[in-house]
């Protein structure tokens, strides 16, 4: 029964490869998905064009798809010798990063057409719009939409256990294979991990909600 | 860039801006239709003209807000470049005042001013905010440069969005309905601010139906029905006494209140 003391240290291995294939990949799926927001935005049709297709093409691939394309497709095209972490925070990042697009986009979407129009009226080129005026009024709205992307991210980075990587799924799968524990004490000590990860997200997004309100 | 109308243009040889043979549609709507119009230096232009005639259309042209079908506009002898770098820099030279202000609202007063100097005329930031007081007090809200836009009555709003446009030391400043959005009691302390500017020499076109403006800094009052200009004329000549029958119809209904 003492499945958390026994492997305590493959729980802990576990956690903090989530946390960490978390992190890594929201920090990727962040800054990709402001790009190609910008992408979206822009007055270059093919930059336009670009991140159509890469959100149409994100949001309507299964994740598990994009792991094998990712793993299996780079390697092809001559990419060699990034582990299986990396590979997953690729995979992980480039997905999310389609949502997290599309909530800046709506972001930037409640900015009052003004306010991009007087930035260009002093003469402040697309980028400089986009990034001191646009972007800094689009977080308000942005904001709360990423917070829930980062908690679905969190649970996402299960899948990565299929794909070579030590993370809390895989340490379930080792778990309840081989050495005959109760399932739902295992479940249990998983889902907790993962409830604290989640909550640490929602927290931090909460505080950044707060903060963002007070500095209008 | 085809169909470039010989009438208008060439003619003024110190023209700051001229457009000629200028059309624009939105969809099957044409908005501006064979516009000829040339602003000479320090000359204030008053464009009036009923609800939807392309007032705020021309002026947006003139910085290229909006994009044109055929025509051509120069500013200060060079077309309009197509968007980007060039286009930003020939924007910075053109000042715009909107009628909703459009002031930065996550920036404070003095940020607004501020900000397009560093960031476009990359002037240090010390000296920036020099100028940025100045101007402040100048258009006389010196005391509120701290505050956010949102804590500024309309009035204030909008003599901080006209030192912000010139705190770029434009060549020219446009003015889209700069009063129109503003309770009666405001509208004088915009005014002033704006016959100063003209007073000073500024190169204006001002998208007003403030006949008192009109008539005491205009030097020439544009009249728009239709997408067309229908009629150019000293100020004192076109409210007194103006020539074409869409004038004539519309200055009865305005002047009526
Ligand atoms: N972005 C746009 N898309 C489609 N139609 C537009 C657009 N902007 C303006 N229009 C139309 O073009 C015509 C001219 O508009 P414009 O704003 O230039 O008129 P205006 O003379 O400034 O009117 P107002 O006195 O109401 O401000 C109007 O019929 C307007 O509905
Ligand atoms: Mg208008």
């Amino acid at each position: 029964m003492y499945v958390l003391s026994d492997n305590f240290a493959a729980f802990r291995e576990g956690f903090v490869n989530t946390v960490e294939l978390t992190a890594l990949s929201a920090l990727l799926a962040v800054v990709l998905g402001i790009v190609i927001a910008g992408f979206r935005v822009s007055p270059v049709p093919v930059l336009r064009a670009f991140g159509t297709t890469w959100v149409t093409l994100m949001v309507n691939t299964p994740l598990v798809l994009l792991f094998l394309a990712v793993t299996l497709g780079l390697p092809a095209l001559g990419l060699k010798g990034w582990d299986s972490f990396w590979l997953a925070v690729m995979a992980l990042g480039a997905y999310t990063s389609a949502f997290v697009c599309e909530a800046v986009r709506s972001g930037i979407n409640a900015v009052p057409v003004g306010q991009a129009e007087a930035a260009r009226s002093i003469g402040m080129t697309f980028t400089q719009t986009l990034g001191q005026i646009v972007l800094p009024q689009a977080t308000r709205t942005a904001v709360p939409p990423i917070g829930s992307l980062m908690i679905a991210l969190a649970k996402n980075t299960a899948v990565a256990s299929s794909f070579n990587v030590t993370e809390l799924g895989s340490v379930m799968k080792t778990l309840n294979s081989a050495e005959g524990y109760n399932i739902f004490v295992v479940f249990f000590w998983i889902g907790l991990c993962y409830v604290v990860i989640t909550f640490a997200i929602s927290g931090l997004f909460r505080l950044l909600e707060n903060r963002l309100e007070v500095v209008r | 860039m085809s169909d470039i109308s010989p009438t208008a243009a060439a003619a003024a040889p110190d023209a700051l801006v001229v457009l000629s043979g200028v059309n624009k549609h939105f969809g099957a709507l044409h908005v501006l239709q064979d516009i000829d119009l040339s602003i000479a230096r320090g000359e204030v232009v008053v464009v009036i003209g009923p609800s939807g005639s392309g007032k705020s259309t021309l002026c947006r042209t003139v910085n290229r807000l909006e994009t044109i079908d055929s025509g051509s506009i120069t500013v200060d002898g060079r077309p309009l470049p197509q968007e980007g770098k060039e286009l930003a820099r020939l924007r910075s030279d053109v000042g715009m005042v909107f009628q909703s202000f459009n002031l930065f609202a996550h920036k404070t007063v003095l940020e607004n001013v501020t900000l397009g100097q560093v960031k476009v005329r990359r002037t240090d930031r010390r000296t920036a905010e020099k100028k940025a007081r100045d101007l402040l007090d100048r258009v006389g809200v010196g005391t509120q440069a701290d505050k956010y836009p949102a804590q500024l009555s309309g009035g204030q709003q909008q003599r901080v969005a006209i030192a912000r446009a010139l705190a770029m030391e434009p060549k020219l400043m446009l003015f889209d309905e700069p009063t129109s959005a503003l309770d009666p009691e405001m509208i004088n302390e915009v005014l002033e601010v704006m016959q100063q500017l003209a007073r000073d020499g500024m190169t204006m076109v001002v998208v007003t139906h403030e006949m008192g403006f009109a008539r005491s800094a205009a030097h020439r009052v544009v009249f728009m029905a239709d997408g067309r200009i229908v009629e150019e004329a000293r100020p004192d000549q076109f409210f007194s006494n103006p020539r074409s029958d869409r004038a004539k119809d519309f200055l009865s209904k305005i002047l009526h209140h």
